[in-house]
C-alpha cells in the first residue's frame, strides 16, 4: 500500500486572473461515473458573476487594442501550455466525464488543435468580414469587424474541456473578454484549464470561468446590462432559451447558439461591423 | 439696404393622383380595406386620403399570400430572373421619381429638395444594387447555395418612407424571400404607390404584400406564426418589445433602432465645412433621423467660434412649405411627434440648458418647430440622453480627445458618430474608439446601398446595405438555427 497521501486540489473560480472561492461560500459535489466523490466545486452566485463582469469589462478595451498578431500569439501560447499538461487533462476528464483514456486523449488533443485553429484567425477576420465599399460619391468608405465587448457563454454539458474551449476561443480571439459558465456536471477540467490561462500571457480578466448551475445563473447572464452578447450553446431546454432571450432583450443582447463547433461564424457572431466614411478631394 | 430673398418656387403637385381611400395590397391586387383612418399632410393638416387599418385577419391573408408565392413561384425562380424583376422595379422608380418625391413630401412633410435628391434616388439605387446580388448569392460569404428564410415581415418608420421600404424589400427579394410590409401609420402613400410599381413590373402576385395600419397591425405581423424573419426600423422601445415577442420562437430579426449620435469637433477642424456638417447632421429631414448628429461635442478652444458661425448659418435655414424647392426645413411629421419635441425641449429649459433659435416665421397651419440649439447641456440632461427626433441640437464641450470619446460613448445607443478634424491619425484613432456602427469623418448623414448601416448596443441588431446587410436575409445551406 502506498503510504503517501495524495495532495488534492481545491477547485475554485477564475475571476480577474485570481482564483477566489465563491463569495456565497457554496459548493457542490462532483462525482465520477461510479458515483464516487471526486471533489467539491464552487457553486457560483449572481455576485460572482457580477464580479466577473467587472473584471471582464475592465480588461476588454486594452485586449481589443492589442495587435491581432499579439492576440494570435497569446492564443497559440494557450495551446502550448495545454499541450504541456495534456496528461493531467486526460486523467481528469476520463474520470469526470466517465470516458475511456483514449477517448479523453482525443478530446484533449482536439482542444489543443482548436486553440491553434482559432489563434490563426486573429489577423484574418478583417479580410473575411471587412470590405471597402464602392459608394456613389467622392468618399472612401470601408467596413471593419470589431470586438463587441463583454460576452457571456454557457458551455455545453458534454465534452467538458472541448466544449469550454469552443466557447472561449472564438469569443476572445477578436478582442472580446468573456465570462464562461463551465459544464455543471463535469466542471473540474475547466478550473484546471484556468491554470493554463493563468500561465499563458492572457491578460487578467479577459477570460473568467465560473462553475455552478446554469438554471440558476443563465438568467442572470441574460439580464446583466453590461454583457453585450451571449453564447447559449450549452442551453437546450426551450423554456430556458426563451427566458434568456426575453431577459436579454432589455439591452438587446446578441444571443446565439451554435451547432457547428469549429467555424468562423462563431467569432463573427460576437463582432460588430463598423463603417467609416471620409471625403476624397484635393 | 435692400436685401434679396428667395421667391417661392413651388413644385407642382399635379403629377400625383391620390385616391380618396386605399385598401391593402395583397396577392397582387388591392383589397377594399376597412376601418379607414385619415392620412394628413403635416404642412397644412389637410386630409390626403383614408388608409385602411390592417387587422390580424388582413395580416393572416397577406402572410398566406406571401407563403404561397414563396413556395410556388419565388423560391423556384432562378436568381437571374429574380434580379431582373428588381432591375425593373429600380427603373420604374427612376421613371416615376418626381411623382414619388412629390407624394413623399406631401405625406411626410420633408422638403422636396430632399425627397427629390436623396430619398427617391437612393430608393432606386437600393433596388439596382440588390438586383445584382440575386444571382450571385454563392459569393455573399455564406457558403454555397445559401437559402432565404421564407416569408419576411417588415415594419418601417415614417421618417424615410419609400427609402426604408427599399432598404427592406430589395435585399429580401434578392435573397429569395417574399415579404409582408407594414408602412408607418402616418406615411403609407408612397408604399401604396410602390404597390403599383410592383404591378407595372409584373412582379408575381404575393411576392410583395403591403398591409397598412398602426402599432396593432405591426404587432399582429410580428406575432404571426407564418413569419420567418422580422425586419424592423423604429424606436428602441418597440425594438425591445419585438425581441421579447419572438424570444420563444425561431424567428430571426434585424432591428434598426434609435440613436443619440455625437458629432465631435476637434480644435483643428475646418470650421466652415464643419458648420455645414453640423447643420446637415441635425437639421436634415427635420432631425427625424435615427443617426442624426444630435449631440454636438465641441473642443473648448473652438467652441465659441463654431457656435457663433453656427448661429449665423442657422439664421439662413428656410423653414416652410415642403413643396417649395428653396425649403431647407419642412414640417414635423405629426402632432404627436411635435408634442414630443416640445416636451423634450421644455425639459432642456427646465434642467438649465440655454435655448436658442433664429427668428423664424412658420406657417399657421401644420406642425412646425424651428431649428434649435441648446448650450450649457450636461450629460445628465434628458436632451443629452434621449432621442428627440427633431431639429434640436444639444451642445456639450470637451477639453481632451479622451474626454470626447468618453462623452460620445456615454449612451446606451451606438448607431452613428461624426468626427471633424484635419488630422488623419486623429480621425482614425477616434473612429476606432467610438462605439458606433457608422462613423462619418468630415461629413455626415451619407447613405449608400453598398455601405452597411446599423448600430452597436441598443441601436439594434444587424446591418442593412452592402454584403453585410444581404446576409441577414440568408441562412447557410446546412444550418437551420444560426
Amino acid at each position: 500500500m502506498n503510504e503517501r497521501l495524495e495532495v488534492k486540489k481545491t477547485y475554485k473560480l477564475y475571476i480577474g486572473g485570481a482564483f477566489p472561492r465563491s463569495e456565497s461560500g457554496r459548493t457542490y459535489e462532483v462525482k465520477g461515473s461510479d458515483g464516487q466523490f471526486i471533489a467539491n466545486a464552487c457553486l457560483a452566485s449572481r455576485k460572482d458573476l457580477k464580479d466577473a463582469v467587472v473584471a471582464a469589462r475592465s480588461a476588454q478595451s486594452s485586449w481589443a487594442s492589442a495587435t491581432a498578431y499579439n492576440r494570435g500569439q497569446i492564443l497559440y501560447r494557450i495551446a502550448e501550455m495545454l499541450e504541456g499538461r495534456s496528461e493531467q487533462f486526460i486523467k481528469e476528464i476520463s474520470a469526470s466525464d466517465a470516458i475511456s483514456e483514449s477517448k479523453a486523449e482525443r478530446e484533449v488533443l482536439a482542444a489543443i488543435d482548436r486553440w491553434v485553429w482559432y489563434a490563426g484567425w486573429s489577423d484574418k477576420l478583417a479580410v473575411l468580414a471587412g470590405s471597402t465599399n464602392p459608394v456613389s460619391g467622392p468618399y472612401y468608405n470601408f467596413t471593419i469587424p470589431e470586438a463587441m465587448g463583454v460576452i457571456g457563454a454557457i458551455a455545453t454539458e458534454e465534452n467538458s474541456l472541448l466544449g469550454l474551449v469552443d466557447a472561449i476561443a472564438p469569443i476572445i480571439v477578436s478582442g472580446n473578454s468573456c465570462i464562461v459558465l463551465a459544464s455543471g456536471r463535469a466542471p473540474l477540467s475547466a478550473m484546471t484549464f484556468a491554470e493554463v490561462l493563468a500561465t499563458s500571457d492572457l491578460p487578467h480578466g479577459v477570460c473568467n470561468i465560473l462553475t455552478g448551475s446554469k438554471e440558476e445563473l443563465a438568467p442572470w447572464f441574460a439580464s446583466h446590462m453590461d454583457i453585450n452578447g451571449l453564447d447559449i450553446s450549452g442551453v437546450d431546454e426551450p423554456s430556458l432559451v426563451s427566458d434568456i432571450k426575453t431577459a436579454g432583450a432589455q439591452n438587446l443582447k446578441r444571443i446565439h447558439s451554435f451547432s457547428k463547433v469549429q467555424h468562423p461564424k462563431r467569432i463573427l457572431a460576437f463582432m460588430e461591423a463598423k463603417t467609416i466614411w471620409h471625403p476624397i478631394g484635393v | 439696404m435692400t436685401t434679396f430673398d428667395y421667391a417661392p418656387a413651388l413644385e407642382s403637385r399635379t403629377i400625383v393622383t391620390i385616391d380618396p381611400q386605399y385598401g391593402h395590397f395583397i396577392n397582387g391586387s388591392f383589397t377594399k380595406g376597412s376601418n379607414h383612418f385619415a392620412s394628413i399632410n403635416p404642412s397644412d393638416e389637410t386630409v390626403l386620403s383614408h388608409i385602411a387599418l390592417g387587422s390580424a385577419q388582413d395580416i393572416d391573408t397577406a402572410v398566406d399570400a406571401a407563403r404561397v408565392a414563396y413556395e410556388s413561384v419565388w423560391s423556384k425562380l432562378s436568381g437571374k430572373e429574380r434580379g431582373k424583376y428588381l432591375y425593373r422595379i429600380a427603373r420604374i422608380l427612376q421613371e416615376r421619381a418626381r411623382e414619388f418625391a412629390v407624394l413623399e413630401s406631401l405625406d411626410n412633410g420633408k422638403p422636396i429638395r430632399e425627397s427629390r435628391d436623396v430619398d427617391v434616388p437612393l430608393a432606386a439605387a437600393h433596388f439596382f444594387y440588390h438586383a445584382g446580388w440575386a444571382d450571385k448569392l454563392d459569393y455573399a460569404g455564406m457558403g454555397n447555395s445559401p437559402r432565404p428564410h421564407g416569408v419576411a415581415g417588415q415594419i418601417i418608420p415614417w421618417n424615410f418612407p419609400i427609402l426604408m421600404l427599399s432598404w427592406k424589400i430589395a435585399p429580401a427579394l434578392a435573397a429569395g424571400n417574399t415579404v409582408v410590409l407594414k408602412p408607418a401609420e402616418t406615411t403609407s402613400l408612397t408604399a401604396l404607390l410602390f404597390a403599383q410599381v410592383c404591378q407595372q413590373a409584373e412582379l408575381p402576385a404575393g411576392v410583395v404584400n403591403i398591409v397598412t395600419g398602426d402599432g396593432s397591425t405591426g404587432a399582429a405581423l410580428v406575432e404571426h406564426p407564418g413569419i420567418d424573419k422580422i425586419a424592423f426600423t423604429g424606436s428602441t422601445e418597440v425594438g425591445k418589445a419585438i425581441a421579447r415577442a419572438i424570444a420563444p420562437t425561431k424567428k430571426k430579426a434585424t432591428l434598426e433602432l434609435g440613436g443619440k449620435a455625437a458629432n465631435i469637433v476637434f480644435e483643428d477642424a475646418p470650421i466652415d465645412e464643419t458648420v455645414e456638417g453640423i447643420v446637415n447632421g441635425i437639421f436634415f429631414n427635420q432631425g427625424h433621423v435615427c443617426c442624426a448628429g444630435s449631440r454636438l461635442l465641441l473642443q473648448e478652444d473652438v467652441a465659441e467660434e463654431v457656435l457663433s458661425k453656427l448661429k449665423v448659418r442657422m439664421a439662413k435655414i428656410r423653414v416652410g412649405d415642403p413643396l417649395d424647392k428653396n425649403t431647407d426645413l419642412g414640417a414635423i411629421n405629426s402632432s404627436e411627434q411635435l408634442l414630443k419635441i416640445r416636451d423634450l425641449s421644455k425639459s432642456g429649459d427646465d434642467e438649465g440648458a440655454e435655448r436658442w433659435s433664429p427668428p423664424c416665421a412658420v406657417p399657421e397651419k401644420g406642425f412646425w418647430f424651428p431649428p434649435t440649439i441648446f448650450t450649457g447641456v450636461t450629460q445628465a440632461h434628458r436632451i443629452a440622453r434621449e432621442e428627440i427626433f427633431g431639429p434640436v441640437l444639444s451642445v456639450l464641450t470637451f477639453r481632451t480627445p479622451q474626454e470626447a470619446i468618453e462623452k460620445a460613448n456615454n449612451t446606451p445607443y451606438g448607431l452613428s458618430a461624426g468626427i471633424w478634424s484635419e488630422k488623419g491619425s486623429r480621425i482614425l484613432w477616434a473612429a476606432g474608439q467610438l462605439k458606433a456602427g457608422v462613423i462619418w469623418a468630415n461629413t455626415f448623414n451619407k447613405f449608400d446601398p453598398a455601405s452597411p448601416f446599423g448600430g452597436y448596443k441598443e441601436s439594434g441588431w444587424g446591418r442593412e446595405g452592402g454584403r453585410h446587410g444581404l446576409t441577414a436575409y440568408l441562412k447557410d445551406a446546412e444550418s437551420n438555427n444560426e
